[in-house]
Parts: structure tokens; sequence; C-alpha cells
């Protein structure tokens, strides 16, 4: 099933719920991501955003409910499989391998989308295919010049920038991101938001995020959470002026000021 | 040219190895024979616990049924042939890691641990108490392989010294081996899955899988170490499959410092020289060597590999204040 409306749709929750013991963490959420299209997720803490970004990326199953990945029924694939059709998914709290290179990081991830396990003799330090892919990756992703840092040692931003890095090694047409800008400073959040501008006009962004200036600025679709459930979901004007949604966040910490 | 530190340092190391059994001293050649062997099983392991994460402590079981295999599969009288009872005991414990591997990978942690342990517990009761394995006195291998090929003998390992340098080879192939896979993709998935898992599942690699190869290949280069075991001391008891002989080789991979392969070896040389000085002072040696070892966790973090690179620092630290 593709959605109808949007021929471009990559990625689409069909009512996808999520219980956890007797909380429903996730409500027949749905939500579809497109091509060319960065979608954000908006909502208080604890509005179920992570649990939603975990179906979508296999990390969780969900309770019920359908993921669809260009029409084809993936709601059973594990993380890993959900990572070789397709989806690439960026960490809350930074998920790197801290000890290695830069280059080492995210060459694992380039290598994993031609795996040869039974070549044991092999070098993988000259294997030029997955070097030229890391290399590329880290390029787009901001981090030239930092490929043969030990990534444990870069600053949190730089950090931030290799998970990015990583994803796009594996040639994920939906990107999963989950509060990529947190903890950046302004300079950097900068950089990160015309990073995103740049992939989303290749590949299908999924966007969570607390800062709402930055999502203002680049989503082309906002769906806003509370309790579980989708509120209100559409273009950022629609959100804008949403009674529902400015109730929602009223006596938020992070209200939005319009 | 740049002259490898480390590279002059293992072949100085190989050659006073290579001239032991010159000294004439058997006594000294069959320990450091004995010590090699130990140093292969320790590399086995360390390809487990110092590069893909998972702390077994079951790898006697391997270790036993391939030292058990050279007994069971050569005719009681005659030698059998190296180049079949060598590859065959190999495999078997290659094999019997794989099954275990499909069950007690799929724990973790302290549950892993647990459950290695008690696989390898079954596999010593086996040899312990069916008619197979001879009871808790073990069986003999009368006459050692031979490695004749077609009327052509290569080498005697009857001749102890030929023996010593078939173990030195075989030290020197395994762990040239190891160094080769642990730079080949599937070796740098292993160092990936030891750092974060979680992560290489969502970048797509079936951790299982390679976790479970890694398992296999372990324990089929802990056979090597038990095949050359049993070829060297003649007879084999279920001793060698208990849960002292894997404690002893964890402890080797934890002195020499997890993810090295010479400390592995270096681990393997510190352990049998405590076990030989210690006895020779006391009886009550077990507690010495435990004190030692607790000494040496508690202020050698990183164990013996990671000597050198203290002396360096240390050296470098002292000429920046002159």
């Amino acid at each position: 099933m593709t959605d109808p409306r949007n021929p471009d749709a990559l990625l689409v929750a069909d009512q996808i719920t999520r219980r956890f013991g007797g909380l429903l963490a996730n409500q027949d959420v749905c939500l579809t991501l497109a091509r060319g299209q960065l979608h954000a997720l908006l909502g208080p803490n604890g509005a179920g955003k992570s649990t939603c970004i975990n179906m979508l990326s296999g990390d969780l199953p969900p309770s019920s409910g359908r993921i669809l990945f260009q029409g084809r029924d993936i709601s059973g694939l594990t993380a890993a499989q959900r990572s070789l059709v397709g989806i690439g998914r960026s960490y809350q709290r930074t998920n790197i391998f801290p000890r290695f290179t830069v280059l080492e990081n995210v060459r694992l991830a380039a290598q994993s989308r031609r795996q040869q396990p039974w070549r044991i003799f092999s070098n993988a330090m000259r294997q030029q295919w997955m070097l030229d892919k890391a290399r590329a990756a880290i390029d787009e992703a901001g981090l030239g010049g930092r490929a043969e840092r030990i990534a444990g040692v870069l600053s949190h931003g730089e950090q931030r920038q290799l998970e990015i890095a990583m994803v796009l090694a594996t040639d994920a047409q939906v990107l999963l991101l989950d509060e990529p800008l947190a903890g950046m400073g302004s300079e950097e959040s900068a950089k990160m938001v015309e990073l995103l501008k740049r992939l989303r006009q290749t590949r299908a962004i999924l966007l969570v995020e607390h800062d709402m200036d930055a999502v203002f600025a680049v989503a082309d679709v906002i769906t806003v959470m509370v309790n579980g459930q989708v509120l209100e979901s559409g273009p950022p004007a629609q959100i804008r002026a949403s009674i529902a949604v400015q109730e929602a966040y009223l006596g938020q910490e992070d209200s939005f000021h319009v | 040219m740049k002259l490898d530190t480390s590279l002059v340092l293992k072949l100085l190391a190989l050659a006073g190895l290579a001239c032991v059994p010159l000294a004439g001293a058997d006594f000294y050649t069959e320990l450091i024979a004995k010590t090699l062997v130990m140093a292969i099983f320790a590399m086995s392991l360390d390809l487990l616990v110092g590069f893909t994460g998972l702390v077994s402590f079951g790898h006697a079981a391997y270790f036993g049924i391939a030292a058990y295999a050279v007994a069971l599969l050569s005719p009681k009288y005659e030698a059998a042939s190296l180049w079949l009872v060598l590859p065959a005991s190999v495999g078997l414990a290659a094999l019997a890691a794989l099954v275990v591997g499909l069950f007690v990978l799929r724990t973790k942690g302290i549950y892993f641990i647990m459950v290695t342990l008690a696989f390898a517990q079954m596999f010593f009761y086996v040899f312990h108490d069916t008619p197979l394995g001879g009871g808790s006195d073990g069986l003999y291998l009368n006459v050692k392989p031979t490695a004749e090929i077609a009327g052509f003998l290569p080498f005697d390992l009857d001749q102890p010294t030929h023996l010593y340098y078939f173990i030195l080879a075989m030290l020197v192939l395994v762990y040239a081996f190891l160094a080769r896979v642990l730079q080949s993709p599937f070796g740098r998935v292993l160092v990936g899955i030891k750092s974060n898992e979680h992560r290489m599942q969502s970048l797509g690699y079936v951790t299982f899988r390679y976790k479970l190869a890694a398992f296999a290949l372990a324990g089929g280069l802990g056979g090597v170490a038990g095949f050359l075991y049993s070829v060297v001391f003649g007879f084999v008891t279920p001793e060698l499959l208990s849960w002292h002989q894997s404690g002893n080789v964890l402890l080797m991979v934890i002195l020499g410092g997890m993810g090295n392969l010479v400390g592995a070896v270096a681990g393997a040389f510190a352990f049998v020289a405590m076990q030989e000085v210690f006895s020779m002072w006391t009886k009550h040696w077990q507690l010495a060597m435990g004190l030692m070892i607790v000494a040496a966790v508690l202020f050698m973090p990183g164990g013996l590999s990671a000597v050198p690179g203290r002396i360096k620092r240390a050296l470098q630290g002292g000429s920046a204040h002159d």
C-alpha cells in the first residue's frame, strides 16, 4: 500500500500502537515520510516521540498496526534488516564507537552494505570502495579533516555529525534522526540545519527535535504528539495556527513563541 | 625507513623461543613447550573475550574435546596420521563450539558466563562418566601421530626437539592467522560488536551470526591447543575440560591484557611462571598466586600488554621536565 495522497511516500506508519503493560505509549499513530520532505515530530516530554521512532527503526516491535516501506509491510523486520532495506537512524544519546577513528566508525557503516564475512584474509583498510564511501559520507556530514580523529574526543556537535555520517554511509533512503541538535551551540546548530536541508533533497527525513526555531525553519510537515497520540499534523503554518497545539503546549517549558 | 619497534621485539622474542631447545635442558624445553600450548589456548580465548566482548567461562571444553579426539581417533598401538587427526580434532572442537554457540549466544553478560560454564560442565561429565572417555583416569595416547606423507617424513613428533619446533610453528601460525583475521572486515565487525553491539545491529549487521562464527573459530583454535597438549603429554583426563582450566585460561588473558594477542602469549608465560615459582616455594602456592593476580589486576590495568606503553609514557614524561 502506498499512500494515495502521496506517491513519493517511502515510509508509512499505519495506526501503530505500543503498550507497556497498562500504559499506552503510542496509540494509533499515523505518519507518512516522503522523499524530498522533512517531517518533524514534536511534543512535550513523555508524548511518545521516542517510542514512535523506536518502532519505525525496529528497536521496538509495535503492539499493533503496520509499518510500510515502499508499500511493503516491514513491521516484522529487525533493526538490522530495516537498516539493510534503507532505513537509517541516529540516536538521541550519541551512539558511536568512541575508541575508533571517525573514519573507522563510518567505514564500518559502509561495510554493512556489502558484507562478505567469509573473506577473512582481506584487509578492511584496503577495500577502496568502503573508504571512498566513508570519506564521501564524512565530507557530506561536514566532518572533512576530522577523519583520523578518535571519535570519543570529538566535540559533542561533531559526534552528532558523525552519527549522521554513519547513517549516510549506509545509503539510507529514510533518515530517522532523534534530536540531532540536542546540546549543540548555535553555530553548530545552524550548520546542522543547513545539512538537514541538503539531505532532505534526495531522502525522506523524520526529525524528532525540541528546538522549535530549527523545526519551523526546516520542516515541510510537522506532527505534534501528546499523550501517545497525534494531536495535529500538517504544514508549519497550520501547526502554528492550531489552537489545540497551543493549548497542549500552554504552561510547557518549551512553549511556542508565536 | 621507520623501524617498527614492536615488530623487532616480536622477532627477538621468537628468536629467543627458537633457541630454547639448544640449551639442552629437557625439563625447561618441555615446560616452555607446555607454555606455548597454553599461549595458543589463551590467544583463542582472547578472540572471544578481548576482541568480541564475549566472556566465555567454558573455553576448556573445546580444548578438551580436541585432546580427547586425538586419543580416541588414534589406533591403540599404531601412529595415526597427523594430517588426518589434526584437522579432525580441530574440526570436532569447532563443531562443538558451533552447536553450543547456537544456544549460549542468545544470552548476554553474566548469563553468558554461566551458560558457557554449564555446557563445559556437561562435556566434562560426558568424558568423566561414560565409557567413551575412560573415566576420571582418562585415556592414553600410546603413539604420537606421525607426519609421514607417502613414505616421506618431514619431521618426527616423537623427537622432543621436533615436537617443540612444531608447537612453536603452530603458535606463529595461529598468531598470524588471528592477526590477519582481525584486520579483515569480519574482524572489524567483531571489534565493533565488542564496542557497541546495539549500534552494529542498527547499522545492518546480524551480530548473532558474526558472534557464532567467532565462537566456532575460537573453539577450533582452542582445539589446536588441545591437540598439541594431547601429543605433548601422551594422555588426557577430564580435568582438561574442568572449570579450573577454563578459569586459568581466562586469567592468562586478563593478566596479559584483553584484546592483545601478544598479551595473551605473555599472560600464559606469566601464569605458568608464577605457578612454577610459587609451587617451588610453598604448598599453598594457589594462595600466593591468587594474591599476585589480585595485585596485577589492581596495579596493572590493561595487563602486561599495557606495560610497554606505560614505560614509554613515563620516559617521555620524564624527559619533558628536563
